[in-house]
Protein backbone atom coordinates (compact mmCIF):
# COMPACT_ATOMS: atom_id res chain seq x y z
CA UNK A 1 0.00 0.00 0.00
CA UNK A 2 1.21 3.24 -0.76
CA UNK A 3 2.49 5.74 2.03
CA UNK A 4 -0.35 8.20 0.84
CA UNK A 5 -3.04 5.21 1.00
CA UNK A 6 -2.17 5.15 4.78
CA UNK A 7 -2.09 8.40 5.26
CA UNK A 8 -5.54 8.77 4.20
CA UNK A 9 -6.85 5.57 5.49
CA UNK A 10 -5.92 6.82 8.54
CA UNK A 11 -7.61 10.20 8.67
CA UNK A 12 -10.57 8.15 7.06
CA UNK A 13 -10.65 6.24 10.28
CA UNK A 14 -9.60 8.50 12.78
CA UNK A 15 -12.50 10.86 11.44
CA UNK A 16 -15.14 8.20 12.46
CA UNK A 17 -14.51 9.12 15.88
CA UNK A 18 -13.31 12.65 15.70
CA UNK A 19 -15.51 15.05 14.08
CA UNK A 20 -13.20 17.64 14.14
CA UNK A 21 -10.92 16.12 11.71
CA UNK A 22 -10.59 17.48 8.41
CA UNK A 23 -8.23 17.62 5.10
CA UNK A 24 -7.43 21.11 3.28
CA UNK A 25 -5.54 20.24 -0.05
CA UNK A 26 -4.48 23.24 -2.20
CA UNK A 27 -5.46 21.36 -5.82
CA UNK A 28 -3.23 18.49 -5.23
CA UNK A 29 -6.17 16.16 -3.40
CA UNK A 30 -5.11 13.48 -6.10
CA UNK A 31 -1.48 14.08 -5.66
CA UNK A 32 -1.61 13.75 -1.66
CA UNK A 33 -4.36 10.64 -2.55
CA UNK A 34 -7.10 12.13 -0.01
CA UNK A 35 -9.88 11.34 -2.81
CA UNK A 36 -11.55 8.70 -0.56
CA UNK A 37 -11.32 11.26 2.49
CA UNK A 38 -13.56 13.77 0.52
CA UNK A 39 -15.72 10.72 -0.53
CA UNK A 40 -16.28 9.25 2.83
CA UNK A 41 -16.83 12.86 4.51
CA UNK A 42 -17.57 14.94 1.64
CA UNK A 43 -18.30 18.36 3.66
CA UNK A 44 -15.08 17.97 5.58
CA UNK A 45 -12.50 18.01 2.47
CA UNK A 46 -11.84 21.83 1.41
CA UNK A 47 -9.69 22.33 -1.17
CA UNK A 48 -8.86 26.05 -1.85
CA UNK A 49 -7.58 25.86 -5.23
CA UNK A 50 -3.64 26.21 -6.47
CA UNK A 51 -3.31 29.24 -3.11
CA UNK A 52 -1.00 28.25 -0.91
CA UNK A 53 -1.24 31.30 1.62
CA UNK A 54 -4.86 30.26 2.00
CA UNK A 55 -4.30 27.32 2.71
CA UNK A 56 -2.65 27.89 5.98
CA UNK A 57 -4.93 30.92 6.65
CA UNK A 58 -8.32 28.63 6.19
CA UNK A 59 -6.53 26.10 8.34
CA UNK A 60 -5.43 28.53 10.97
CA UNK A 61 -9.17 29.63 10.69
CA UNK A 62 -10.44 26.24 11.14
CA UNK A 63 -8.36 25.64 13.85
CA UNK A 64 -9.22 28.61 15.69
CA UNK A 65 -12.79 27.20 15.93
CA UNK A 66 -11.69 23.79 17.16
CA UNK A 67 -11.23 21.71 14.39
CA UNK A 68 -7.55 19.31 13.64
CA UNK A 69 -7.28 20.50 10.23
CA UNK A 70 -4.62 18.64 8.39
CA UNK A 71 -3.15 20.45 5.78
CA UNK A 72 -1.20 18.70 2.25
CA UNK A 73 1.15 20.72 -0.31
CA UNK A 74 4.49 19.78 -2.12
CA UNK A 75 7.19 20.29 0.76
CA UNK A 76 8.34 22.74 -1.26
CA UNK A 77 5.50 24.97 -1.27
CA UNK A 78 3.89 23.98 2.61
CA UNK A 79 7.45 25.48 3.81
CA UNK A 80 9.31 27.78 1.58
CA UNK A 81 5.70 29.66 0.04
CA UNK A 82 3.42 29.58 3.23
CA UNK A 83 6.22 30.18 5.65
CA UNK A 84 5.00 33.48 6.89
CA UNK A 85 1.66 32.34 7.00
CA UNK A 86 2.26 28.93 9.19
CA UNK A 87 4.65 30.66 11.21
CA UNK A 88 1.91 33.58 12.31
CA UNK A 89 -1.45 32.66 11.88
CA UNK A 90 -0.88 28.80 12.83
CA UNK A 91 2.42 28.84 15.35
CA UNK A 92 2.71 31.83 16.73
CA UNK A 93 -1.32 31.77 17.01
CA UNK A 94 -0.72 28.60 18.73
CA UNK A 95 -3.25 27.23 16.64
CA UNK A 96 -3.74 23.15 15.73
CA UNK A 97 -2.92 23.24 11.51
CA UNK A 98 -1.27 19.80 10.91
CA UNK A 99 0.91 20.74 7.65
CA UNK A 100 1.57 18.25 5.65
CA UNK A 101 4.57 18.34 3.01
CA UNK A 102 4.59 15.26 0.38
CA UNK A 103 7.46 14.42 -1.86
CA UNK A 104 10.36 14.56 0.40
CA UNK A 105 13.89 15.83 -1.26
CA UNK A 106 14.74 13.44 -4.28
CA UNK A 107 11.29 11.58 -3.86
CA UNK A 108 10.60 14.60 -6.00
CA UNK A 109 12.12 12.80 -8.91
CA UNK A 110 10.68 14.07 -12.10
CA UNK A 111 9.76 17.09 -10.64
CA UNK A 112 12.57 17.83 -10.42
CA UNK A 113 14.60 20.98 -9.25
CA UNK A 114 11.40 23.46 -8.50
CA UNK A 115 9.50 20.81 -6.25
CA UNK A 116 12.11 19.16 -4.60
CA UNK A 117 12.16 20.34 -0.98
CA UNK A 118 15.72 19.66 0.17
CA UNK A 119 15.49 22.78 2.86
CA UNK A 120 12.01 22.12 4.14
CA UNK A 121 13.01 20.85 7.22
CA UNK A 122 15.36 23.48 8.28
CA UNK A 123 12.89 26.33 7.77
CA UNK A 124 10.45 24.50 9.90
CA UNK A 125 13.35 24.19 12.53
CA UNK A 126 13.21 27.90 13.21
CA UNK A 127 9.62 28.12 14.63
CA UNK A 128 9.79 27.78 18.58
CA UNK A 129 7.84 24.04 19.51
CA UNK A 130 7.07 23.06 16.18
CA UNK A 131 6.88 18.96 16.04
CA UNK A 132 8.61 18.29 12.89
CA UNK A 133 8.59 14.26 11.99
CA UNK A 134 8.91 12.09 8.64
CA UNK A 135 7.75 8.66 9.20
CA UNK A 136 9.82 6.39 7.12
CA UNK A 137 7.32 3.26 6.93
CA UNK A 138 3.45 2.65 6.65
CA UNK A 139 3.53 1.49 10.80
CA UNK A 140 4.69 4.51 12.18
CA UNK A 141 3.20 6.78 9.75
CA UNK A 142 -0.67 5.88 10.86
CA UNK A 143 0.79 5.76 14.63
CA UNK A 144 2.74 9.08 14.31
CA UNK A 145 -1.07 10.31 12.19
CA UNK A 146 -2.52 9.47 15.48
CA UNK A 147 -0.12 11.26 17.92
CA UNK A 148 -0.44 14.36 15.66
CA UNK A 149 -4.24 14.48 16.07
CA UNK A 150 -3.97 14.09 20.37
CA UNK A 151 -1.39 16.71 20.27
CA UNK A 152 -2.42 20.11 20.47
CA UNK A 153 -0.59 22.35 18.39
CA UNK A 154 0.88 22.73 15.03
CA UNK A 155 3.36 20.47 12.99
CA UNK A 156 5.32 19.89 10.24
CA UNK A 157 5.61 15.93 8.59
CA UNK A 158 7.23 15.25 5.66
CA UNK A 159 5.02 12.68 4.05
CA UNK A 160 6.67 10.56 1.32
CA UNK A 161 4.04 9.53 -1.56
CA UNK A 162 4.56 6.86 -3.79
CA UNK A 163 5.85 3.54 -2.70
CA UNK A 164 5.41 1.08 0.23
CA UNK A 165 7.63 0.21 3.22
CA UNK A 166 7.16 -1.56 6.23
CA UNK A 167 9.66 -1.75 8.52
CA UNK A 168 8.26 -1.77 12.35
CA UNK A 169 5.58 -4.35 13.76
CA UNK A 170 2.05 -3.16 13.62
CA UNK A 171 1.88 -2.96 17.53
CA UNK A 172 4.95 -1.06 17.91
CA UNK A 173 4.29 2.08 19.71
CA UNK A 174 5.66 5.68 18.66
CA UNK A 175 5.41 8.59 21.09
CA UNK A 176 6.23 12.46 19.57
CA UNK A 177 9.86 12.86 20.10
CA UNK A 178 10.86 9.23 21.22
CA UNK A 179 12.99 7.69 18.73
CA UNK A 180 13.19 4.33 17.66
CA UNK A 181 16.38 1.46 18.05
CA UNK A 182 16.58 -0.31 14.95
CA UNK A 183 19.53 -2.36 15.18
CA UNK A 184 21.57 -2.34 18.24
CA UNK A 185 25.76 -2.03 17.62
CA UNK A 186 28.67 -0.71 19.85
CA UNK A 187 31.15 0.83 17.09
CA UNK A 188 29.55 3.70 15.64
CA UNK A 189 25.58 4.81 15.54
CA UNK A 190 23.50 5.71 12.49
CA UNK A 191 20.60 8.12 12.98
CA UNK A 192 18.59 8.06 9.59
CA UNK A 193 15.33 9.56 8.74
CA UNK A 194 12.39 8.85 6.24
CA UNK A 195 11.56 6.06 3.79
CA UNK A 196 14.49 7.14 1.72
CA UNK A 197 17.17 6.86 4.34
CA UNK A 198 16.57 4.60 7.13
CA UNK A 199 16.46 1.14 4.46
CA UNK A 200 20.15 2.73 3.23
CA UNK A 201 21.25 3.08 6.83
CA UNK A 202 19.93 -0.42 7.43
CA UNK A 203 21.50 -2.12 4.57
CA UNK A 204 24.83 0.18 5.39
CA UNK A 205 24.83 -1.22 9.00
CA UNK A 206 25.03 -4.85 7.29
CA UNK A 207 27.86 -4.09 5.39
CA UNK A 208 30.00 -2.67 8.19
CA UNK A 209 28.83 -5.73 9.77
CA UNK A 210 31.01 -7.66 7.50
CA UNK A 211 33.19 -5.76 8.08
CA UNK A 212 33.66 -6.02 11.73
CA UNK A 213 32.25 -2.99 12.48
CA UNK A 214 29.04 -3.06 14.97
CA UNK A 215 26.80 0.15 13.82
CA UNK A 216 23.81 0.46 15.69
CA UNK A 217 21.04 2.43 13.62
CA UNK A 218 18.26 4.64 14.94
CA UNK A 219 15.28 6.36 13.51
CA UNK A 220 14.10 9.52 15.43
CA UNK A 221 11.09 9.81 13.79
CA UNK A 222 10.87 13.24 14.75
CA UNK A 223 13.71 15.95 14.12
CA UNK A 224 11.84 18.44 16.68
CA UNK A 225 11.69 17.34 19.57
CA UNK A 226 14.62 15.73 18.84
CA UNK A 227 15.06 12.14 21.17
CA UNK A 228 17.67 14.16 23.15
CA UNK A 229 18.00 11.03 25.61
CA UNK A 230 18.41 8.50 23.00
CA UNK A 231 21.29 10.15 21.26
CA UNK A 232 22.97 11.27 24.12
CA UNK A 233 22.84 7.51 24.79
CA UNK A 234 24.14 6.15 21.66
CA UNK A 235 26.78 9.09 21.48
CA UNK A 236 28.28 7.67 25.11
CA UNK A 237 27.96 3.96 23.85
CA UNK A 238 29.25 4.73 20.87
CA UNK A 239 31.80 7.64 20.93
CA UNK A 240 31.21 7.70 17.01
CA UNK A 241 27.88 9.40 15.22
CA UNK A 242 26.53 9.38 11.47
CA UNK A 243 23.59 11.23 9.89
CA UNK A 244 21.93 10.17 7.19
CA UNK A 245 19.08 12.61 5.73
CA UNK A 246 17.36 13.50 2.40
CA UNK A 247 17.64 16.74 2.99
CA UNK A 248 20.16 19.71 3.08
CA UNK A 249 23.14 18.93 5.96
CA UNK A 250 23.23 22.96 6.71
CA UNK A 251 19.83 22.55 8.69
CA UNK A 252 18.34 19.61 9.12
CA UNK A 253 18.67 16.08 11.05
CA UNK A 254 22.51 16.22 10.72
CA UNK A 255 22.71 20.29 12.57
CA UNK A 256 19.94 19.19 14.97
CA UNK A 257 21.94 16.48 16.23
CA UNK A 258 25.34 18.26 15.97
CA UNK A 259 23.17 20.91 18.34
CA UNK A 260 22.64 18.77 20.83
CA UNK A 261 25.97 17.08 21.27
CA UNK A 262 28.13 20.23 20.71
CA UNK A 263 26.41 21.54 24.03
CA UNK A 264 25.76 17.92 25.84
CA UNK A 265 28.68 15.71 24.72
CA UNK A 266 31.23 16.35 21.89
CA UNK A 267 31.08 13.68 19.45
CA UNK A 268 32.71 12.76 16.37
CA UNK A 269 30.21 13.02 13.87
CA UNK A 270 29.72 12.85 9.93
CA UNK A 271 26.38 14.27 7.94
CA UNK A 272 25.37 12.25 5.12
CA UNK A 273 22.82 14.49 3.20
CA UNK A 274 22.66 17.01 0.25
CA UNK A 275 25.65 19.77 0.11
CA UNK A 276 25.34 22.95 -1.06
CA UNK A 277 23.18 21.70 -4.42
CA UNK A 278 19.57 22.54 -5.94
CA UNK A 279 17.65 20.13 -6.53
CA UNK A 280 17.04 17.89 -10.05
CA UNK A 281 15.08 16.00 -12.23
CA UNK A 282 15.82 11.81 -12.56
CA UNK A 283 14.76 8.83 -10.83
CA UNK A 284 14.97 7.98 -7.15
CA UNK A 285 17.94 5.66 -7.89
CA UNK A 286 19.80 7.99 -10.57
CA UNK A 287 19.35 11.20 -7.37
CA UNK A 288 20.32 8.51 -4.79
CA UNK A 289 23.30 8.37 -6.27
CA UNK A 290 24.21 12.11 -7.73
CA UNK A 291 23.74 13.49 -4.02
CA UNK A 292 25.37 10.07 -2.68
CA UNK A 293 22.09 9.07 -0.26
CA UNK A 294 22.83 5.57 0.12
CA UNK A 295 24.23 2.68 1.86
CA UNK A 296 27.77 2.76 0.00
CA UNK A 297 27.98 6.68 1.28
CA UNK A 298 27.34 6.22 5.12
CA UNK A 299 29.54 3.33 4.97
CA UNK A 300 32.48 5.75 3.45
CA UNK A 301 31.73 8.03 5.91
CA UNK A 302 31.69 5.33 8.79
CA UNK A 303 34.99 4.34 8.17
CA UNK A 304 36.58 7.65 7.83
CA UNK A 305 34.87 8.44 11.36
CA UNK A 306 36.41 5.52 12.69
CA UNK A 307 40.00 5.87 11.19
CA UNK A 308 40.32 9.23 13.08
CA UNK B 1 -32.61 49.48 12.20
CA UNK B 2 -30.84 51.71 14.32
CA UNK B 3 -32.86 54.16 16.79
CA UNK B 4 -32.59 57.82 17.35
CA UNK B 5 -31.42 57.05 20.20
CA UNK B 6 -29.58 54.32 19.77
CA UNK B 7 -27.66 56.40 17.30
CA UNK B 8 -27.03 59.00 19.47
CA UNK B 9 -25.50 56.98 22.41
CA UNK B 10 -23.25 54.76 19.77
CA UNK B 11 -21.90 58.35 18.97
CA UNK B 12 -21.12 59.20 22.12
CA UNK B 13 -19.56 55.81 22.95
CA UNK B 14 -17.51 56.00 19.54
CA UNK B 15 -16.33 59.37 21.23
CA UNK B 16 -15.24 57.89 24.10
CA UNK B 17 -13.51 54.95 22.04
CA UNK B 18 -11.89 57.74 19.98
CA UNK B 19 -10.61 59.31 23.20
CA UNK B 20 -9.79 56.30 24.58
CA UNK B 21 -7.67 55.29 22.34
CA UNK B 22 -5.53 58.60 22.02
CA UNK B 23 -5.01 58.35 25.46
CA UNK B 24 -3.57 54.67 25.25
CA UNK B 25 -1.17 55.93 22.63
CA UNK B 26 -0.27 58.83 23.84
CA UNK B 27 0.56 57.44 27.10
CA UNK B 28 3.24 55.09 25.21
CA UNK B 29 4.08 58.28 23.43
CA UNK B 30 4.15 56.21 19.93
CA UNK B 31 1.51 54.50 17.82
CA UNK B 32 -0.42 53.64 14.70
CA UNK B 33 -2.70 56.64 14.92
CA UNK B 34 -3.94 57.03 11.63
CA UNK B 35 -5.47 53.42 11.18
CA UNK B 36 -6.86 52.93 14.83
CA UNK B 37 -8.87 55.84 14.61
CA UNK B 38 -10.51 55.34 10.96
CA UNK B 39 -12.25 52.31 12.21
CA UNK B 40 -13.62 53.54 15.29
CA UNK B 41 -17.30 53.84 13.81
CA UNK B 42 -16.58 50.37 12.96
CA UNK B 43 -15.70 48.92 15.77
CA UNK B 44 -17.72 50.68 18.26
CA UNK B 45 -21.24 49.65 15.87
CA UNK B 46 -19.58 46.09 16.26
CA UNK B 47 -19.25 45.43 19.93
CA UNK B 48 -21.98 47.91 21.30
CA UNK B 49 -24.88 47.07 19.16
CA UNK B 50 -24.30 44.18 16.06
CA UNK B 51 -22.20 41.11 17.21
CA UNK B 52 -23.43 38.77 20.17
CA UNK B 53 -21.12 38.70 22.15
CA UNK B 54 -20.73 38.14 26.34
CA UNK B 55 -17.26 40.22 27.88
CA UNK B 56 -17.78 37.85 30.31
CA UNK B 57 -17.69 34.86 28.50
CA UNK B 58 -15.24 36.15 25.29
CA UNK B 59 -15.29 32.22 24.15
CA UNK B 60 -18.85 31.82 24.22
CA UNK B 61 -19.59 29.47 21.99
CA UNK B 62 -21.76 30.70 18.90
CA UNK B 63 -20.40 34.43 19.25
CA UNK B 64 -19.87 36.39 16.46
CA UNK B 65 -16.20 36.89 15.86
CA UNK B 66 -14.32 39.25 14.54
CA UNK B 67 -10.90 39.35 12.32
CA UNK B 68 -8.88 42.70 12.57
CA UNK B 69 -7.11 41.84 9.81
CA UNK B 70 -4.82 44.99 10.01
CA UNK B 71 -3.71 44.43 13.38
CA UNK B 72 -1.71 47.36 13.76
CA UNK B 73 -5.32 49.17 14.91
CA UNK B 74 -5.24 47.13 17.72
CA UNK B 75 -5.08 49.99 20.08
CA UNK B 76 -8.56 50.93 18.76
CA UNK B 77 -9.59 47.32 19.51
CA UNK B 78 -8.64 47.07 22.68
CA UNK B 79 -10.17 50.40 23.54
CA UNK B 80 -13.30 49.00 22.61
CA UNK B 81 -12.81 46.06 24.29
CA UNK B 82 -11.86 47.34 27.54
CA UNK B 83 -14.75 50.00 27.60
CA UNK B 84 -17.30 47.07 27.24
CA UNK B 85 -16.03 45.48 29.13
CA UNK B 86 -13.52 42.30 28.54
CA UNK B 87 -10.93 43.58 30.76
CA UNK B 88 -10.20 46.58 32.94
CA UNK B 89 -9.76 49.84 31.32
CA UNK B 90 -6.35 50.50 32.93
CA UNK B 91 -4.76 47.24 31.09
CA UNK B 92 -4.56 49.93 28.08
CA UNK B 93 -2.01 51.71 30.00
CA UNK B 94 0.58 48.69 29.60
CA UNK B 95 0.07 49.12 26.11
CA UNK B 96 3.24 47.93 24.34
CA UNK B 97 5.03 47.48 27.61
CA UNK B 98 7.05 44.35 28.15
CA UNK B 99 4.69 42.10 29.50
CA UNK B 100 1.92 43.60 28.76
CA UNK B 101 -1.77 41.60 27.35
CA UNK B 102 -1.82 44.66 24.79
CA UNK B 103 0.87 44.23 21.62
CA UNK B 104 0.73 46.72 19.22
CA UNK B 105 -0.33 43.73 16.88
CA UNK B 106 -4.08 42.04 17.99
CA UNK B 107 -3.01 38.38 19.71
CA UNK B 108 -5.58 35.87 20.39
CA UNK B 109 -3.42 34.34 23.30
CA UNK B 110 -2.92 37.17 25.38
CA UNK B 111 -6.61 39.66 25.10
CA UNK B 112 -9.94 38.72 26.02
CA UNK B 113 -12.35 39.79 23.05
CA UNK B 114 -9.88 39.24 20.60
CA UNK B 115 -10.47 36.49 17.91
CA UNK B 116 -7.62 35.84 16.10
CA UNK B 117 -3.69 37.04 15.78
CA UNK B 118 -3.00 39.41 13.39
CA UNK B 119 -0.22 41.86 12.40
CA UNK B 120 1.25 40.13 8.85
CA UNK B 121 -0.60 42.03 6.38
CA UNK B 122 -3.03 40.04 4.05
CA UNK B 123 -3.57 36.99 6.59
CA UNK B 124 -6.38 37.45 8.34
CA UNK B 125 -9.32 37.70 5.60
CA UNK B 126 -8.04 33.90 5.04
CA UNK B 127 -8.62 32.75 8.73
CA UNK B 128 -11.99 34.86 8.92
CA UNK B 129 -12.93 31.84 6.17
CA UNK B 130 -11.61 28.83 8.09
CA UNK B 131 -13.49 30.38 10.90
CA UNK B 132 -16.92 31.08 9.05
CA UNK B 133 -17.02 27.49 7.51
CA UNK B 134 -16.09 25.96 10.65
CA UNK B 135 -19.08 27.73 12.20
CA UNK B 136 -21.14 26.93 9.22
CA UNK B 137 -20.37 23.07 9.53
CA UNK B 138 -21.26 23.19 13.20
CA UNK B 139 -24.59 24.48 11.85
CA UNK B 140 -23.96 28.01 14.13
CA UNK B 141 -25.77 30.72 13.03
CA UNK B 142 -23.55 33.46 13.73
CA UNK B 143 -21.28 35.91 12.09
CA UNK B 144 -18.03 36.48 11.39
CA UNK B 145 -16.25 39.96 10.46
CA UNK B 146 -12.97 40.92 9.03
CA UNK B 147 -11.65 44.63 8.64
CA UNK B 148 -9.24 44.71 5.81
CA UNK B 149 -6.77 47.85 5.59
CA UNK B 150 -6.71 49.68 1.88
CA UNK B 151 -3.32 49.54 2.22
CA UNK B 152 -3.31 45.75 3.00
CA UNK B 153 -5.64 45.06 0.26
CA UNK B 154 -2.60 45.31 -1.74
CA UNK B 155 -1.39 41.55 -0.69
CA UNK B 156 -1.95 39.07 -2.56
CA UNK B 157 -3.73 36.53 -0.54
CA UNK B 158 -6.58 38.53 0.03
CA UNK B 159 -7.98 37.77 -3.34
CA UNK B 160 -7.00 33.97 -2.66
CA UNK B 161 -9.39 34.77 0.23
CA UNK B 162 -11.49 36.37 -1.74
CA UNK B 163 -12.09 33.51 -4.14
CA UNK B 164 -12.20 31.04 -1.37
CA UNK B 165 -15.28 32.75 0.50
CA UNK B 166 -17.27 33.22 -2.74
CA UNK B 167 -16.76 29.77 -4.01
CA UNK B 168 -17.66 28.22 0.12
CA UNK B 169 -20.88 30.47 -0.39
CA UNK B 170 -19.49 32.17 3.17
CA UNK B 171 -22.87 34.42 3.60
CA UNK B 172 -22.18 34.85 7.49
CA UNK B 173 -18.66 36.50 6.29
CA UNK B 174 -18.72 40.20 6.50
CA UNK B 175 -15.76 41.91 5.62
CA UNK B 176 -15.16 46.05 5.77
CA UNK B 177 -12.44 47.64 4.14
CA UNK B 178 -11.04 50.48 6.11
CA UNK B 179 -10.69 53.02 2.94
CA UNK B 180 -8.99 55.61 4.07
CA UNK B 181 -6.86 56.32 0.83
CA UNK B 182 -3.65 56.25 2.91
CA UNK B 183 -1.03 53.68 2.61
CA UNK B 184 2.41 53.80 4.61
CA UNK B 185 4.09 55.25 2.25
CA UNK B 186 1.94 57.83 0.74
CA UNK B 187 -1.67 57.50 -1.03
CA UNK B 188 -3.22 54.46 -1.96
CA UNK B 189 -3.41 56.12 -5.28
CA UNK B 190 0.23 56.92 -5.73
CA UNK B 191 1.64 53.65 -4.37
CA UNK B 192 -0.89 51.10 -5.47
CA UNK B 193 -4.01 52.37 -6.66
CA UNK B 194 -6.85 50.49 -5.75
CA UNK B 195 -8.84 51.40 -8.71
CA UNK B 196 -12.33 50.05 -9.04
CA UNK B 197 -11.92 48.87 -5.45
CA UNK B 198 -16.04 47.79 -5.29
CA UNK B 199 -15.81 46.30 -9.13
CA UNK B 200 -12.48 44.16 -7.76
CA UNK B 201 -14.58 42.37 -5.24
CA UNK B 202 -17.95 42.46 -7.06
CA UNK B 203 -15.99 40.52 -10.02
CA UNK B 204 -14.76 38.29 -6.88
CA UNK B 205 -18.49 37.15 -6.29
CA UNK B 206 -18.65 39.13 -3.38
CA UNK B 207 -21.60 41.40 -2.46
CA UNK B 208 -20.00 44.66 -2.26
CA UNK B 209 -21.60 47.74 -0.31
CA UNK B 210 -20.14 51.54 0.56
CA UNK B 211 -20.70 53.92 2.95
CA UNK B 212 -19.25 56.53 5.02
CA UNK B 213 -17.12 54.78 7.75
CA UNK B 214 -17.69 57.41 10.26
CA UNK B 215 -21.65 57.35 10.08
CA UNK B 216 -22.52 54.31 11.96
CA UNK B 217 -26.16 54.54 11.11
CA UNK B 218 -24.89 54.41 7.59
CA UNK B 219 -22.79 51.14 8.35
CA UNK B 220 -25.38 49.71 10.24
CA UNK B 221 -27.83 50.13 7.19
CA UNK B 222 -25.14 48.45 4.72
CA UNK B 223 -24.28 45.26 7.33
CA UNK B 224 -28.44 44.69 7.56
CA UNK B 225 -28.21 44.18 3.74
CA UNK B 226 -25.05 41.72 3.92
CA UNK B 227 -27.20 39.76 7.03
CA UNK B 228 -29.83 39.16 4.01
CA UNK B 229 -27.50 37.51 2.00
CA UNK B 230 -27.93 33.63 1.07
CA UNK B 231 -25.32 32.49 -0.81
CA UNK B 232 -22.01 35.71 -1.52
CA UNK B 233 -19.66 36.98 0.85
CA UNK B 234 -20.35 40.38 1.78
CA UNK B 235 -17.59 43.51 1.44
CA UNK B 236 -18.31 47.13 2.82
CA UNK B 237 -16.13 49.55 1.54
CA UNK B 238 -15.72 52.08 4.41
CA UNK B 239 -14.79 55.71 3.05
CA UNK B 240 -12.58 56.49 6.08
CA UNK B 241 -10.50 59.29 7.24
CA UNK B 242 -6.95 57.92 8.61
CA UNK B 243 -6.59 59.93 11.83
CA UNK B 244 -10.26 60.83 12.14
CA UNK B 245 -10.67 63.44 14.45
CA UNK B 246 -7.35 64.29 15.64
CA UNK B 247 -6.34 67.75 14.05
CA UNK B 248 -2.64 66.54 14.74
CA UNK B 249 -2.98 63.48 12.53
CA UNK B 250 -5.72 63.67 10.28
CA UNK B 251 -5.19 63.07 6.92
CA UNK B 252 -1.33 63.34 7.30
CA UNK B 253 1.15 61.97 5.57
CA UNK B 254 3.11 60.77 8.13
CA UNK B 255 0.08 59.44 10.55
CA UNK B 256 0.75 55.56 10.19
CA UNK B 257 2.78 55.08 13.35
CA UNK B 258 3.74 58.67 14.78
CA UNK B 259 5.46 60.10 17.57
CA UNK B 260 2.24 61.57 20.10
CA UNK B 261 3.71 64.16 22.38
CA UNK B 262 1.04 64.38 25.83
CA UNK B 263 0.38 67.64 25.18
CA UNK B 264 -0.69 67.29 21.35
CA UNK B 265 -2.88 64.44 22.51
CA UNK B 266 -4.43 66.33 25.17
CA UNK B 267 -4.90 69.23 22.72
CA UNK B 268 -6.98 66.83 20.53
CA UNK B 269 -8.75 64.49 23.12
CA UNK B 270 -10.22 68.05 24.86
CA UNK B 271 -11.22 68.50 21.37
CA UNK B 272 -13.00 65.60 21.32
CA UNK B 273 -14.60 66.15 24.46
CA UNK B 274 -16.41 69.19 23.54
CA UNK B 275 -18.78 66.66 21.59
CA UNK B 276 -19.41 64.36 24.55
Amino acid sequence: MDMRQVYCDTLIEAAKTNDKIMVVEADLMNATGTGPFKKAYPNRLVDVGVAEANLIGVSAGLSNMGKIPFAATFGCFASRRTFDQFFLSANYAKLNVKLVGTDPGITAQFNGGTHMPFEDIGIMQTVPNLVITEPCDSVSLEKTVYNLIDHYGSSYMRLHRKGELTIYDKDEKFEIGKGKVLKDGSDVTIVALGFVMVPEALQAAKMLEKEGISAAVIDPVCVKPLDNELILHYAAKTNAIISAENHQVSSGLGSAIANLLVNERPTKMRMVGVKEEFGQVGTLDYLKGYYRLNATEIVAQAKQLLKK
Amino acid sequence: MITKKELQQLNIEANTVRITTLETIANLGVGHVGGSLSVVEVLTLLYFKEMNIDPNNPKMEGRDLLVLSKGHAGPALYSTLALKGFFPLDWLETLNKGGTNLPSHCDRTKTPGIDMTTGSLGQGLSAACGMALSCRLDGLDNYTYAIIGDGETDEGQNWEAAMFASQYKLNKLIAFTDYNKLQLDGTTESIMDLGDIEGKWRTFGWNVYRCDGHNISEIESKIELAKLSNNKPNMIILDTVKGKGAAFAENKLNNHNMVVAQDVAKEAIDELKKEL
